[in-house]
């Protein structure tokens, strides 16, 4: 009988917490604005945003991620898609927080970072990220470091 | 990803039959409780045993898939790295060899935990899809290991 008990207990968090993931999974969530410049990002931004990944060898959704953004940099005039291996990279994995893989850092034209992505977004989440840039106004790109 | 010659590939339908293979040997595991379900808890076991330490292709799960179901399904649409399965597999490993250790030890609160919490990674990764690796992998780096010396690189040198 406790078997059963432990089932369905299992089952209901096992759903629970799916659903829950499903839900929040991949949705841009703003955070306060901190400059990208410790980064070390020596890459070339993009001139309105840049999409800086943290992805890992163990973790399929990063590469349905990493598609995503680069079709959707691709396509947008100015913006730019970086990928870094967690891995390689703990330091910044500490520094920055960053829990899971995949994790998005999306930054405006002067490379401050502005939002965040956690777990795989979809396409319709990128677009959300550079609208949300948008709006946010050019003010922003009148930094010289974005040239 | 840097440092990886074209890692082996799989059906990504495969794994995820096998998660619901595994959900429900899990389920009938727990049912039958740690006597009964002991010889079923053992072949579990041994399927991710066989998927983490020699590969999925040699997971018996694996090889239903192959043999009876894929071909009734046609090709994929695409392949994927076999890297984050199998570590899924590694994990249940862990759990599975836990529980047995508490099923032989007589201790059916460790048996009943530990196979309870691989039911939840089983059913998330067969329901959802679940990516195990992606939660636990860098949780458990940071843990485990300080940053090795060449990851103080600047990040271009890190980066495809």
């Amino acid at each position: 009988m406790t078997g059963l008990y432990v089932v369905g207990i299992a089952l209901v968090l096992a759903l629970g917490f799916g659903l829950y993931r499903k839900a929040v999974d991949g949705r841009v969530r703003a955070v306060r604005a901190t400059p990208a410049s410790p980064l070390g990002l020596d890459q070339d931004l993009g001139r309105t945003a840049t999409f800086v990944q943290f992805s890992s060898a163990v973790c399929a959704p990063c590469r349905v991620t990493a598609r995503v953004l680069d079709e959707v940099s691709a396509s947008t005039d100015g913006v730019a898609h970086i990928e870094i291996d967690a891995e390689q990279r703990l330091d910044l994995v500490g520094e920055l927080g960053i829990t899971r893989t995949p994790t998005v850092l999306v930054l405006d034209g002067s490379g401050v970072v502005r939002s965040r992505m956690v777990g795989a977004p979809r396409r319709q989440d990128v677009l959300a990220a550079l609208a949300g840039l948008a709006a946010a106004g050019p003010s922003m790109n009148t930094n010289p470091a974005a040239a | 990803m840097p440092a990886t010659l074209t890692p082996t590939q799989v059906d990504p339908r495969g794994p995820r039959f096998g998660a619901a293979v595994t959900t429900v040997v899990l389920a009938a595991v727990l049912i039958l409780g740690p006597g009964l379900g002991l010889p079923l808890l053992i072949i579990q076991t041994f399927a991710f045993g066989a998927g983490s330490l020699l590969g999925l292709r040699y997971q018996p799960y694996g090889w239903l898939f192959r043999r009876f179901v894929r071909p009734r399904l046609g090709a994929p649409a695409e392949l994927e790295d076999e890297r984050p399965p199998r570590f899924a597999q590694s994990v249940g490993l862990v759990f599975a060899a836990v529980a047995l250790i508490g099923a032989f030890a007589g201790s059916p609160v460790v048996f009943y935990v530990a196979t309870g919490f691989a039911l939840i990674a089983a059913t998330l990764n067969a329901v959802f899809d679940f990516c195990l690796g992606c939660e636990l992998y860098l949780v458990g780096r940071r843990l485990l290991g300080k940053p090795s010396l060449d990851s103080r690189q600047p990040i271009g040198g890190a980066t495809r």
